[in-house]
């Protein structure tokens, strides 16, 4: 598997990363080094083992349905760009 | 009258077109508490307030899931009568919008907690017979996203996280839907069971349950055509209002030579139309994948245990024993559609009244006094025991029927027991023959000539004698007893 310089233009974008041509130039060998060391895992045969979802024996924890965190507005918008009348403010996204 | 179980077709130029509808529902999970955060979830609050670190998403905060809406989920799932799949996942579905902090939805792709169920609908609810399934494909649990405002300023939009990671049922059905009607049987049957089971306040003017709407077309048995998603409709009005309206545009433009484009629409309520949000191939890149911050979730038998007995009485089950008590099949489904009117009425029947009769008297009498004041039935003044003890004394005769539409007055008026109405004005119900042989004859007397049309074979002024006695006896003699006494003295 391999990419070239259009899909990695489209995954900047998905990612909200604004590349210039020379990045994605850099972007595309770099990214398919990674692809191509990756790819060496899956000759690996591993049929029949089950998926190692962490390295050390461990089972999701549950929280108990109880309020006790919130009421921190003035900490939530001390570091948005702007906030107005207890709202995060953002250049408006409908037309 | 038109036939509710009649197949509902589009009239096109080219011939019947048949409508093919699935529902993707979003409904808020009832806890304190969000899904993986333990910021309130109440609504209403000043914006931002209801915001934790987990939810604005600050670097390093972790999640941890809410045990109470996990149980909620599953839950539901078991009152669908669906597999419940004890080992699920979270994963990250990635957009970037000013409403989602992370940038991205923690939701549930590959592994959903519950897979296939179903849910049993009436197409006719006067007919028992009419039931349709409707499949249920899967429920998975997500977050939901802030609220944005974009009418408070002419260049900004305002972002209220407050909603950012409240718990969500997705709840998916597969396309089996074949009208406006099905659909919105399906959405009222689900937000039934989903009120009865106590896992969403189905309340969709505050946006608890609110719908995406899957439509598409084709000839009647032909192949499935491309269908659009209509999202974010929050009344069931308006769902089956989206698919008249959407099946419609997509007849006429493959009419005229168009195609369907699979795309995301958005309804418009006002002008009763919807239009294209986006186009599918431009949004839908969410490069899925299992959220690292999470284990996967592993349910033991203990908790599954405990979901399973704590499942009350679902609506089918209640009406069922309804009807099996005597009550008529649409009595037994009014009943049952909302659980605190069925709570009501359990408590009726606790009390002790006659299934039948505390059916009869509660959707004509009750209902009819609730509708007429603009009471709910939590608002309602009357207790079911109060209720019951008035049918009581319908059902031993201490009251007649009409004296009874009386009493049940001066009750929602007062708020006073029956029987103390019914002692304190004197209400009671007389068999005393010798009160009731008095009236009578004072009636025969006065009335001579019909008596002798009665005698003459004229039967039908048999009723005249009785409203007479009735009347003279201001409502209270025993009509039973009434009847016999001038039986046997118009011989």
């Amino acid at each position: 598997m391999s990419v070239n310089a259009d899909q990695v233009r489209h995954v900047a974008r998905l990612a909200r990363l604004a590349l210039g041509n020379d990045e994605i130039d850099r972007m595309v060998p770099e990214l398919n080094n990674i692809l191509g060391w990756v790819e060496q895992l899956g000759e690996v045969d591993t049929d029949g083992v089950e998926p190692l979802t962490a390295v050390i024996e461990n089972h999701l924890r549950l929280r108990d349905d109880v309020v006790n965190d919130g009421n921190v507005r003035d900490d939530i918008l001390e570091n948005a760009p702007d906030a107005q009348h207890g709202f995060f403010a953002v250049p408006k996204v409908i037309e | 009258m038109a036939d509710a179980t009649a197949p509902y077709r589009i009239k096109g130029e080219t011939g019947d077109w048949e409508v093919v509808i699935g529902l993707e529902v979003h409904a808020q999970v009832t806890s304190n508490a969000k899904l993986f955060s333990g910021a309130a979830t109440a609504f209403g609050a000043e914006p931002n307030t209801q915001v934790s670190l987990v939810d604005a998403a600050m670097p390093g905060m972790l999640p941890v899931p809410n045990r109470e809406c996990i149980r909620q989920a599953v839950r539901t799932g078991m009152a669908l009568d669906a597999v419940i799949n004890r080992w699920s996942r979270f994963d990250r579905k990635n957009y970037f919008y000013a409403d989602l902090p992370q940038g991205y939805q923690i939701s549930q792709l590959y592994h959903p907690l519950v897979g296939p169920g179903e849910v049993e609908i009436l197409l006719d609810e006067k007919d028992e017979n009419s039931v349709k399934q409707i499949g249920i494909e899967r429920i998975h649990v997500e977050q939901d996203a802030g609220k944005l405002m974009h009418d408070q300023h002419p260049t900004m939009s305002y972002v209220d996280l407050n909603r950012s990671g409240v718990a969500l049922m997705e709840i998916v059905s597969r396309p089996d839907m074949r009208s406006p009607a099905e659909a919105g049987a399906y959405l009222r049957k689900l937000r039934a069971i989903l009120r009865y089971v106590g896992s969403c306040d189905g309340n969709m003017e505050e946006g608890s349950m609110r719908a995406d709407v899957n439509v598409s077309v084709r000839k009647v048995g032909g192949e499935l055509g491309t269908r659009t998603e209509t999202k974010n409709v929050n009344s069931v009005r308006f769902v089956m209002a989206v698919i008249e309206h959407e099946a419609r545009r997509q007849v006429e433009l493959i009419e005229e030579g168009g195609e369907v484009a699979q795309e995301t629409r958005l309804y418009d309520p006002d002008k009763n139309v919807t239009r294209t949000l986006r186009s599918k191939e431009d949004a839908h890149d969410y490069r899925y994948f299992p959220d690292p911050d999470l284990l996967p979730l592993e349910l033991d038998e203990a908790f599954l245990e405990e979901c399973r007995s704590s499942l009350p009485e679902l609506p089918d089950a209640k009406r069922k024993r309804f009807e099996g008590l005597g009550i008529s099949a649409y009595g037994a489904s009014v009943l049952t559609a909302e659980v605190e009117t069925a709570r009501w009425f359990d408590g009726l029947l606790s009390a002790g009244a006659e299934p039948k009769q505390a059916a009869n008297w509660t959707v004509a009498e009750l209902f009819g006094a609730l509708n007429r004041t603009g009471k709910s039935i939590d608002e309602c003044p009357i207790s079911p025991e109060e209720a019951a003890e008035l049918l009581k004394l319908v059902a031993d005769g201490t009251i007649s029927g009409t004296i009874a539409k009386q009493v049940f007055e001066i009750m929602l008026e007062t708020g006073d027991a029956p029987s103390k109405i019914v002692e304190e004005r004197g209400l009671k119900q007389t068999s005393d023959t010798g009160a009731i042989d008095a009236e009578i004859d004072k009636i025969l007397a006065a009335n001579a000539d019909k008596v002798e049309q009665y005698k003459a074979g004229k039967e039908a002024l048999f009723g005249f004698f009785v409203g007479q006695t009735m009347k003279a006896m201001a409502g209270k003699a025993n009509p039973g007893v009434v009847n016999e006494r001038l039986r046997a003295k118009l011989g």
